[in-house]
């Protein structure tokens, strides 16, 4: 068994608001080894995204507090470690790739000099930056690297924005990519192009991948494991395989009910509903 | 493909807007004959007529051929001494203008990117500078410390870079939850880099228009100072000296509060316009 590249243990964290306290993760576990991809499903709220923020320590404190448990990353504690340490993890161990592609590049830069921040941070031994540049934009796809390089975000479609940005966290060389709903703001055709790029690199640069999603449909055969996320709780941790086949909490099964099924004859669609007041 | 920058988009909408263009022109030209001037009286070279020199049987003449826009009471030239005052005029606009814009980008910068404490603290300083009124803030400072033109830049510039300051404060609090910055920082960019690369040149519109239009603002001051005698000491000539000597003679000389005065306003409207016609230019970039 590949040894373990991060180990979350009973990550809590909490939100000071002017409401009071808010718990949005509650005592979280999970494991992910070297070139395994976990799935975080849930639905908004749930606390995946905190989570995903929460490993490289990006929350702003406050409001937020990490009030227990442990971030290992290759061993050392996140949480423990000095603010110049943390940014060497950011990019360079662990990268992200976020939900909004148009608001995530810069306006005022080219990509290709976005790109290029990154390579100069993480790895100052790369002697020609344009061409590594080149190089992970053809490997996410964009055709003629070379040239649309020089263009703005604006100039770009917004699944090749979404390219950019992944080939802005490959390039980094992370061990681990953390894609926080990476497809929900493309549409459907896009979506399925950008996770078979994904699915693609991850294999290629054997890096390990946690991929946040509320959309079960999408994380059969991209994922090993599957953690459901439920009101800051993981409810569900397992095999993907396992999980979709037989659900064993109601909220899981609920979720899974919802992916609307090709062929199926059925008049509404399948929601959630769950009161949050009682919690039944 | 460059060619689309923001930057580009920005500088094709001005260059499209017939007043900004001429009011840009007007600038030009105060700043050839300014510099100009300038050049002149630090090189000791040779003017057509000595801003200073005095000839009491040619005083208070009304236009004529060889003094365009007349004499004062002591015979000296209009013309000459509202060319030498432009210099004064410029260099107090520009210099002041960029005291008050280092210091408020840094402090705005600051405050709103970091928040918190600092935040607290720097914008209390900024409130209770903002209870003095400046003009008579800068008066006092000038009767304590004297006169002389590079205090008077350096005293209007420290008191008026609070706006910007603020300004520069409301675009970070905004700029600093963008997701670029979000994603910036996931990349472990330090923050210096992130609140100067990444959200200034984002910042740079409102603050560049901001800054053109401090300019006037710091002409007006100086030219009020030296109306009011708290100014450049005589006899270098400002325009607000030349209008202070001049208002004893209101009524009989007319030419020597007229021309300086449109002088002023003639410069102060024309840079009010072209930080409006940029506002205008910035703006439909982000439509």
């Amino acid at each position: 068994m590949k040894p373990a590249l991060l180990e979350l243990r009973e990550l809590s964290i909490r939100f000071r608001t002017e409401n009071g306290v808010v718990e949005a993760v509650k005592k979280v576990s999970f494991t992910i080894r070297e070139g395994e991809t976990l799935a975080i499903v849930g639905e908004s709220g749930s606390g995946k995204s905190v989570t995903a923020l929460s490993l490289t320590r990006l929350l702003p404190t406050p409001p937020a507090e990490y009030s227990g448990g442990r971030i290992l990353f290759e061993g050392r504690d996140i949480l423990a470690m000095s603010a110049a340490e943390v940014r060497h993890v950011r990019g360079g161990g662990i990268a992200y790739v976020f939900q909004e592609p148009g608001t995530s590049l810069n306006p005022v830069y080219t990509i290709r000099s976005q790109i290029a921040e990154g390579i100069r941070l993480h790895r100052p031994d790369v002697r020609d930056v344009d061409a590594e540049i080149v190089k992970w934009l053809g490997a996410v796809g964009i055709v003629d690297p070379a040239a649309r390089m020089h263009d703005y975000p604006h100039q770009l479609s917004g699944g090749m924005q979404q390219r950019a940005m992944i080939a802005m966290a490959l390039s980094c060389r992370p061990k681990l990519l953390v894609a926080d709903e990476p497809t929900t703001a493309l549409d459907v055709t896009i979506q399925a192009q950008i996770l078979e790029e994904l699915r693609r690199l991850r294999a290629e640069c054997g890096m390990s991948l946690i991929l946040i999603t509320h959309n079960f449909g999408i994380i059969r055969g991209l994922c090993d494991h599957v953690a459901v996320m439920f009101r800051g709780e993981i409810v569900e941790y397992g095999d993907t395989e396992n999980v979709l086949k037989n659900p064993r909490h109601p909220y899981t099964k609920a979720l899974i009910a919802c992916v609307p099924k090709l062929g199926s004859k059925q008049d509404r669609l399948r929601t959630i509903d769950y009161d949050w007041e009682s919690g039944t | 493909m460059r060619t689309d920058s923001p930057l580009h988009r920005v500088a094709r909408k001005y260059l499209h807007d017939r007043l900004a263009l001429v009011s840009t022109l007007v600038i030009v030209v105060f700043f050839a004959v300014a510099a100009g001037a300038g050049v002149c009286s630090l090189a000791g070279w040779p003017m057509p007529m000595r801003p200073n020199a005095t000839s009491l049987e040619r005083k208070l003449l009304p236009p004529n051929a060889v003094n365009w826009l007349g004499t004062d009471n002591l015979g000296r030239d209009v013309l000459s001494r509202m060319v030498a005052g432009s210099t004064i005029s410029l260099t107090v606009g520009f210099v002041a203008m960029a005291v008050s814009l280092g210091i408020g980008i840094v402090v705005g910068a600051v405050s709103g990117y970091l928040g918190g404490w600092v935040d607290n603290v720097l914008m209390r300083v900024v409130d209770a500078l903002l209870c003095f009124p400046s003009f008579f803030l800068i008066l006092t400072a000038i009767a304590i410390i004297g006169p002389n033109i590079w205090i008077i830049i350096a005293v209007i510039g420290l008191v008026s870079w609070t706006g910007t300051a603020r300004l520069v404060r409301a675009e970070f609090l905004t700029l600093r939850e963008s997701e670029y910055v979000r994603a910036a920082r996931a990349l472990g960019q330090r923050a210096p880099r992130i609140i100067f690369r990444h959200i200034l040149p984002n910042a740079f519109a409102p603050i560049f228009v901001t800054a053109v239009i401090s300019i006037p603002d710091a002409i007006l001051v100086e030219s009020g100072l030296s109306f009011l005698s708290f100014g450049v000491p005589p006899p270098q000539a400002t325009w607000g000296n030349i209008i202070a000597d001049g208002k004893t003679y209101l009524l009989d000389a007319w030419w020597l509060i007229v021309f300086p005065g449109l002088a002023i306003f003639a410069a102060s409207l024309a840079f009010y316009l072209v930080g409006d016609a940029l506002r205008r230019a910035a703006e439909t970039r982000s439509q």
